[in-house]
């Protein structure tokens, strides 16, 4: 139990999955205009996130390993990904296509997030966690990804009203802002 | 021509485009890394826009993404592999940012955008110049980095500036150096209008 809450409190604030470990900053920076979407989307990772982590160390160790081709790692788990966005996009717009419209345009955009990859990645090759472990490990990632990219569009929100120097306008200042909230995380280092 | 070079400084992937921020970086805390991280990239970037140039009339629309994304894996395993048998050191370091050239928004950009439209010789260029314009990118971030975090830059041993300070800025070789060092850059670059339209 402890354990779990040690990957937990690590992948949110130690090894924050964007500010530390620099995945998934394409949306970090492209759907952090307003706090509406940056929610969208931190929900939506999450939730991919923590259903891929599941899916893939079930393919990991009942398929990969047992049949020995790990090197196939990074085809596999692609497709996966891949397919299993596409599923839910499929199955949220029939049954729920107000939960659609809110969430469905984020979806597309979760295949090619490299945090998503990145996790799973980490989780069976890097740390070898458990079934359990590898679940906690893509939901505190998810939950990491969203509290950063609600952070970034917090501040991105007040900054409209705020003046910067000309040629910091749009995204060199997006950099500094990560940039200081990277040094407020690394403030959590060595907590675990 | 213009295929080739517009990818190295006007519509930089990296500056103006903005796409495959997180190798940028990652694993630009040394200009050795950056090196290796370039040639793999190169590696994976050149011939999946070829095949997927010479295969582009025979995929349906529909299931083009994961047919590139397969293309795109197959090359990436290959340089995986290789840089895990013969540079292991290289291995420990760049980790999981190899496997995830597959998933980096460049090559899957520029495949969709311009290979999978147009003939051979015009991808290849256009795959050559928005590699080298990432290639430069990463170096010239990683050796800002390396300089200022570490005092010296050393590749493969041999050390191409020495040491200037006996204090250096540690920050730079951690995350939040990274991201300094991008945003100051693009704020130049958008100063002496390098970039086309910003």
């Amino acid at each position: 139990m402890e354990n779990l809450l040690a990957i937990a409190v690590g992948m949110i604030l130690v090894n924050n999955i964007v500010l530390t470990r620099f995945l998934g900053l394409c949306s970090f920076f492209g759907v952090s205009r307003r706090i509406r979407d940056a929610l969208g989307m931190g929900i939506a990772v999450t939730f991919v996130m923590t259903c891929s982590a599941a899916i893939t160390w079930f393919v990991y160790e009942y398929l990969l390993v047992p049949a020995g081709i790990q090197y196939m790692r990074i085809v596999v788990f692609i497709l996966v990904i891949a397919s299993f966005v596409q599923m839910v996009e499929v199955i949220v717009r029939k049954k729920a296509p107000s939960l659609y419209r809110a969430m469905g345009i984020y979806l597309p955009l979760i295949t090619t997030n490299c945090a998503i990859l990145g996790v799973v990645l980490i989780n069976t090759e890097v740390e070898r966690y458990s079934f359990v472990a590898s679940t906690v490990s893509g939901f505190s990632a998810g939950i990491g990804y969203a509290l950063a990219i609600l952070l970034m569009a917090g501040i991105k929100e007040r900054l409209e009203i705020a003046e910067i120097p000309e040629s910091f306008r749009e995204s060199p200042i997006g950099f500094i802002i990560a940039a200081l909230l990277a040094m407020v995380f690394m403030g959590f280092g060595g907590m675990v | 021509m213009k295929e080739f070079t517009k990818g190295i400084l006007k519509r930089n992937p990296i500056f103006y485009l903005m796409l495959g921020l997180c190798p940028t970086l990652a694993i630009t805390t040394a200009v050795e890394n950056a090196l290796i991280m370039s040639a793999a990239f190169l590696f994976v970037m050149i011939p999946s826009a070829a095949i997927i140039s010479m295969v582009r009339r025979w995929i349906p629309r529909n299931v083009r993404i994961p047919s590139f994304i397969v293309i795109i894996a197959t090359f990436t395993t290959i340089i995986d592999l290789l840089i895990h048998g013969f540079l292991p050191r290289f291995y420990e370091v760049l980790g999981i940012f190899i496997p995830l050239i597959v998933v980096n928004c460049i090559v899957m950009g520029r495949v969709e955008a311009f290979a999978s439209k147009n003939p051979v010789r015009e991808s290849i260029l256009d795959a050559a110049g928005m590699g080298i314009g990432f290639s430069a990118a990463i170096v010239v971030v990683s050796i800002i980095r390396e300089l200022l975090g570490r005092g010296y830059v050393e590749i493969f041993g041999y050390t191409v500036i020495p040491s200037f300070t006996r204090s250096p800025i540690g920050v730079m070789i951690l995350p939040p150096g990274a991201f300094l060092t991008i945003g100051i850059i693009i704020a130049i670059f958008k100063k002496k209008g390098l970039l086309k339209g910003v």
